[in-house]
């Protein structure tokens, strides 16, 4: 459970640091009336569409922390056997990688007011990330048949469970994504549309660094590091 | 001190009246509706008829434990699936999608002085998902094989094996996609509840004017929006199990004689999800609590309520211990047992912020103008049952203590004392509270007292006399009570006698359920603010408060939730909307 | 009013329920009485603090009742009395928590001198295993498990054939011997509980736990499962009985072991091991219930 706890010590010194911001140790029965200086202690200046999607990624990250924790609390026992990951999963990080920078275009020529770049962003986008998908599902299909089957090991099972896991979420992206382009090509007004392309920009890149954690993860890489972190600590 | 801007720099408090949501028709107003209040009334009452079936399932128990061997129907096999549906169904269906479902919807935006919720639309889908997963649930009853008989912890192996009722059958499945629907259904509100508060507070309502509800349900949501996916996880990966035959949880073991072709899992892998998200649950269920209680005894008793600082900093500090406590629900699960002397010391540390809570609720008595009224009658009731309930969880909590008392009926008896009985005392004292708000008429008195004095008393009678079967050794989750050495004649007599005061308190709380629907047509009528409140939800200028909550201006906060009897002021409460500094302002000391 | 008197009695009432009433611990058996002594210190502070915090409820309520003209003081907070209150909790919840640590540390660090004996639980019977002459146990893994061999004792393991199998019967230990119990299961969660010697602990499919415990005196005493483990979970009873020494030994004379009972498989003979037995009891006890 080691993962899950760091990351929610990382969620709490984020929200300790927040907190610390709001005059936790006034007291409030002495302020009266609507001074000033109460004003920096309101609401962020961020969009509240923004704060929302950030604290539903901090959901999405406690959700992989979980699966990373079990992932390692499993692989200690001795049935485990890692299984090669296809070649193919390269390209497909690639593909994701392109995905996001599409994506990042789309925000700046949002924010210039372009909008046949914002459209052409966005199907770049749109489209590389289905190619994602195609890719992993392929990937799936490579390591059946090679006999890596969902039920024979508990590596593969993981393998199978989080990379779909992430894949669904993509998907659910692709949601959000799909909407803003409506809005791109039907004419949304400029404001509404930077904000939500800055939205799926936003969630496109948790969801590359993500996959590449659950790659790490997948490889090895992750345990490897780990490793080397404790006996340093040791 | 922060940055002194002037009062004009401020952004916009409100969502904007071109965002707030406008039904058009019927079907829009009332049933697909996107504000909070409707969607508040829609969880509260699906939360309370699926708790109806709890309430059932448990004198169907109760009868089967008070006197065995009288109702054939009951077999074992029907009574796991009762216990396990109750369960189930109180902690999750009920408790939490009440707490936070219900008393967050309606209260949060009031209480900051929202329009509304920021994200209406995902909140009433929110709504949408919740049902869906309580449809499933119970749909569970109708299948093949009923629903599932595993104990509301589900702990595998059993729970996916064909000795337990619904194992093999659709029972376990129907359970666990039930638990990822709720799962789904309530990220979707607790974003709402979270971002509400974060982004939908009035002009001037800092965190530090916030009522004690608000800080307890928001709390309570973060929490959850953190602890929830450790179940999620769980189940996902036990339907997984179930049904592709992998090995997350399921070693290699002799089902019916037949070796089984699961390899390797970890029961206790389970056990570490599960209670990761268990533990924080139980405070999901009671910060909320904490937090409507303490508005209760203040309002009731006329005085701030003491401490407010100490409130604010306890229920941050039990939010955050609660998520490394989790273990002591499973010192004797096999673990690593060095582990018990980490989680025991976190788990007694924990009681400290707890205590001062209870301190703080009593010392606001103190010197205070105490209104004997329905609401303030169960807050007491609540203190009662929670300092008992939570005492005996220092037994439980401490490591060595608990080895003989786990999986006995004191855990039943602690368990249903401290998130069953306690917080259900708030619930009802919250719903004689508002409910004037909500219908713009009082509960009837009359029935109101006999409620409360029924619920109370018969609660009490119920479960502090199961502790002493517990020490006695008496393990729960027993279908039959029978061929016990340790079970002395009158342990039976007084077995009978719990579930005869089961049935009385359940048969009190249809009284409850008459006075609700009854009230809303022939109750006093209550006015805006019949117990001279001073938080927003009390400001409104209609009652019921009017879609849009506040009229044309949202109200500007000038002073925090718990001016009661303030000297120099005429009146003993100030409004939190109410300008000026009454007397006191420059004689205390500057901020 | 009656909330004052009520509150009163619940106190007077639970005080006197606790002294009073039959309901209480069985006679210990074993050498957990330190167990026993952690609960009373429980019992003695908490009680304190339940009275105390309900009876000054009571009175603040009595005293502070609304009276026509009455007005509530003003009163935000007073830091001395948060931190003397806080302090004072810390210290009761140490006074809980240190020796309960202690005891802990003693229940976690088994004796050197103590005899590995093994329980395997399975739907819904309780069979055990006592090293034989060379005082060690063999070795087991559930895949091992047939009809033949219902423990899955490791065949191959030379240790393990001359362990003692107690399948689906009474259990018998020596009075004054501490012995640690290992504790395995074949299918699903159990846990070995007896009420009198306190102590108790999971067994888990795929891996051992254990605990340790030394009976105090003689009797039969009855084995509950206290982790639900499926529809048979309140009728898996078992008995161990702790005899003296010359007891003890009588009985163990008459036990077979892992080698005598695979033997007949071995010759070809017809004769069944002699399991099942009460697994079947129970079996069928399920039965007839369900009919009911």
């Amino acid at each position: 459970m080691s993962v899950i706890i760091v990351f929610l010590l990382v969620i709490a010194g984020f929200a300790g640091w927040w907190l610390s911001h709001q005059g936790l140790t006034a007291k409030p029965w002495l302020e009266q009336g609507l001074a000033g200086d109460l004003v920096g202690l309101d609401r962020s200046a961020l969009p509240t569409a923004k704060i929302g999607l950030g604290v539903f990624l901090a959901v999405v990250g406690c959700l992989f922390s979980l699966f990373t924790s079990a992932y390692f609390m499993r692989m200690g026992l001795p049935d485990w056997r890692p299984l090669p990951l296809p070649r193919l999963l390269w390209l497909n990080t690639g593909v994701l990688a392109l995905s996001s920078v599409a994506l990042q275009c789309a925000v700046i020529a949002a924010r210039r007011g372009q909008l046949d770049m914002v459209r052409l962003g966005l199907a770049t986008a749109g489209l590389t990330a289905l190619a994602f998908v195609a890719g992993q599902l392929i990937a799936w299909r490579q390591l059946t048949e090679d006999g890596y089957l969902l039920a024979s090991n508990p590596a593969n099972s993981f393998f199978y469970l989080i990379t779909g896991m992430h894949g669904l979420h993509i998907l659910g992206g692709l949601v959000g994504l799909g909407r803003t382009s409506i809005g791109a090509w039907n004419g949304a007004r400029p404001e509404r549309l930077r904000l939500s392309v800055e939205l799926c920009a936003m969630y496109w890149h948790f969801l590359l660094f993500v996959w590449l954690a659950i790659f790490a993860l997948l490889a090895g890489w992750a345990a490897t590091f780990i490793d080397i972190c404790r006996q340093l600590l040791t | 001190m922060v940055d002194v801007t002037p009062a004009d720099a401020v952004p916009p408090a409100e969502v904007g009246e071109v965002e707030l949501y406008h039904p058009h028709s019927w079907w829009t107003k009332y049933v697909f509706s996107q504000d909070a209040k409707v969607i508040a009334v829609q969880y509260s009452a699906t939360a309370t008829a699926i708790g109806l079936v709890a309430l059932v399932l448990s004198w169907l128990m109760r009868l089967q434990l008070g006197f065995p061997g009288t109702f054939d129907f009951i077999t074992p096999q029907a009574y796991y699936q009762f216990i396990t549906v109750h369960g189930m169904i109180m902690v999750i269906y009920l408790l939490t999608a009440l707490f936070l479902g219900g008393f967050g919807n309606y209260l949060i935006p009031l209480m900051v002085g929202a329009r509304d919720m920021v994200f209406p639309y995902v909140n009433m889908l929110s709504y949408w998902v919740y049902l869906l997963a309580v449809l499933v649930l119970v749909s569970s009853f109708f299948a093949p094989g009923g629903p599932t008989g595993a104990g509301w912890t589900l702990y595998p192996p059993q729970a996916i094996m064909s000795g337990t009722p619904g194992g093999q059958d659709w029972g376990i499945i129907l359970m666990l996609s039930s638990l990822i629907l709720f799962i789904i259904g309530f990220t979707m509100g607790g974003l709402n509840y979270v971002v509400t508060v974060l982004q939908g507070r009035t002009r001037g309502m800092t965190l530090m004017r916030l009522p004690l509800t608000v800080w307890g349900i928001f709390t309570a949501t973060v929490m959850a929006l953190l602890a929830f996916p450790a179940l999620f996880v769980a189940c996902v990966m036990m339907l997984l199990d179930r049904l592709l035959g992998t090995s997350f949880f399921m070693p290699a073991l002799v089902e019916m004689g037949e070796q089984s072709q699961h390899n390797g899992g970890s029961p206790i892998l389970f056990q570490h999800l599960f209670w990761f998200f268990g533990h924080p649950e139980v405070y999901i269920v009671a910060l909320p609590a904490f937090g409507i209680v303490s508005d209760l005894i203040s309002t009731h008793a006329r005085k701030n309520i003491f401490g407010y600082r100490m409130m604010v900093w306890a229920i941050i500090a039990i939010g955050a211990l609660s998520f490394v406590v989790w273990a002591h629900h499973m010192y004797v699960s096999g673990m690593n047992p060095y582990f018990g002397f980490f989680f025991a010391t976190t788990t007694l540390i924990i009681a400290v912020p707890t205590a001062i809570k209870v301190y703080n609720w009593v010392l606001t008595l103190w010197r205070g103008d105490i209104h004997l009224t329905i609401p303030m009658l169960f807050a007491l009731a609540f203190i009662v049952t929670f300092i008992n309930g939570g005492l005996t969880g220092l037994f439980l909590g401490n490591v060595v203590v608990d080895v003989p008392l786990s999986d006995t009926m004191f855990v039943v008896a602690h368990f249903h004392m401290v998130m069953g009985v306690a917080p259900i005392l708030v619930i009802f004292g919250a719903i004689y509270h508002w409910y004037p708000k909500v219908t713009g008429r009082m509960l009837d008195e009359t029935l109101g007292r006999f409620h409360f004095w029924v619920t109370f008393l018969g609660a009490y009678l119920i479960f502090f006399p199961m502790h002493y079967l517990g020490l006695m050794g008496v393990p729960r989750r027993y279908a039959e009570l029978t061929d016990m050495n340790i079970m002395t004649e009158s342990a039976h007599h007084l077995n009978s006698f719990i579930s005869i005061m089961a049935f009385i308190v359940g048969f009190a709380q249809m009284v409850f359920l008459f006075n609700l629907i009854w009230s809303i047509r022939h109750g006093r009528e209550a006015g805006g603010n019949p117990w001279r409140a001073t938080t927003l939800e009390w400001q409104t200028p209609q009652t019921p408060p009017a879609h849009g909550n506040f009229g044309k201006e949202l109200p500007i906060v000038y002073r925090w939730a718990y001016d009661y009897s303030v000297p120099g002021a005429k009146e003993d409460f100030i409004p939190q909307n109410v300008p000026g500094s009454f007397g006191l302002g420059p004689s205390r000391e500057p901020a | 009013m009656a909330i004052v008197l009520v509150l009163v009695l619940i106190v007077v009432g639970s005080v006197l329920f606790h002294f009073l009433s039959p309901w209480w611990w069985t006679p210990i058996a074993s050498n957990w009485d330190y167990i026993d002594h952690t609960i009373i210190i429980t019992f003695w502070i908490t009680g304190i603090v339940f009275a105390a915090v309900v009876l000054f409820m009571a009175y603040c309520v009595f005293r502070f009742r609304h009276r026509e003209g009455n007005r509530a003081a003003y009163e935000p907070e007073n830091k001395r009395l948060e931190s003397w209150l806080m302090i004072v909790t810390a210290a009761g919840v140490t006074a809980l928590l240190v020796p309960g640590l202690f005891v802990w540390s003693r229940f976690v660090t088994v004796p050197s001198d103590a005899t590995a004996i093994e329980v395997v639980a399975q739907q819904w019977q309780w069979s055990f295993r006592l090293p034989g002459k060379d005082g060690k146990l063999g070795t087991s893994d559930t895949r091992d498990v047939t009809a033949d061999n219902p423990l899955g004792v490791a065949p191959k393991d030379p240790h393990g054939q001359d362990d003692i199998l107690v399948e689906a019967a009474d259990l018998h230990l020596q009075v004054g011997k501490p012995v640690k119990v290992l504790l395995r299961s074949i299918d699903v969660l159990h846990d070995f509980y007896i009420p009198e010697f306190r102590a108790k602990m999971d067994m888990i499919p795929g891996s051992v736990t254990y605990f340790w415990f030394t009976p105090t005196r003689t009797g039969t005493f009855q084995v509950l499962c206290a982790e639900l483990c499926g529809q048979g979970h309140p009728l898996m009873h078992g008995v161990v009985v702790v005899d003296t020494e010359q007891d003890y030994l009588a009985w163990l004379g008459q036990q077979q072991t892992f080698a005598q009972l695979s033997a007949p498989k071995q010759t070809g003979s017809a004769n069944q091991p002699p399991a099942k037995t009460s697994g079947l009891d129970v079996a069928a006890k399920l039965e007839t219930l369900e009919a009911r």
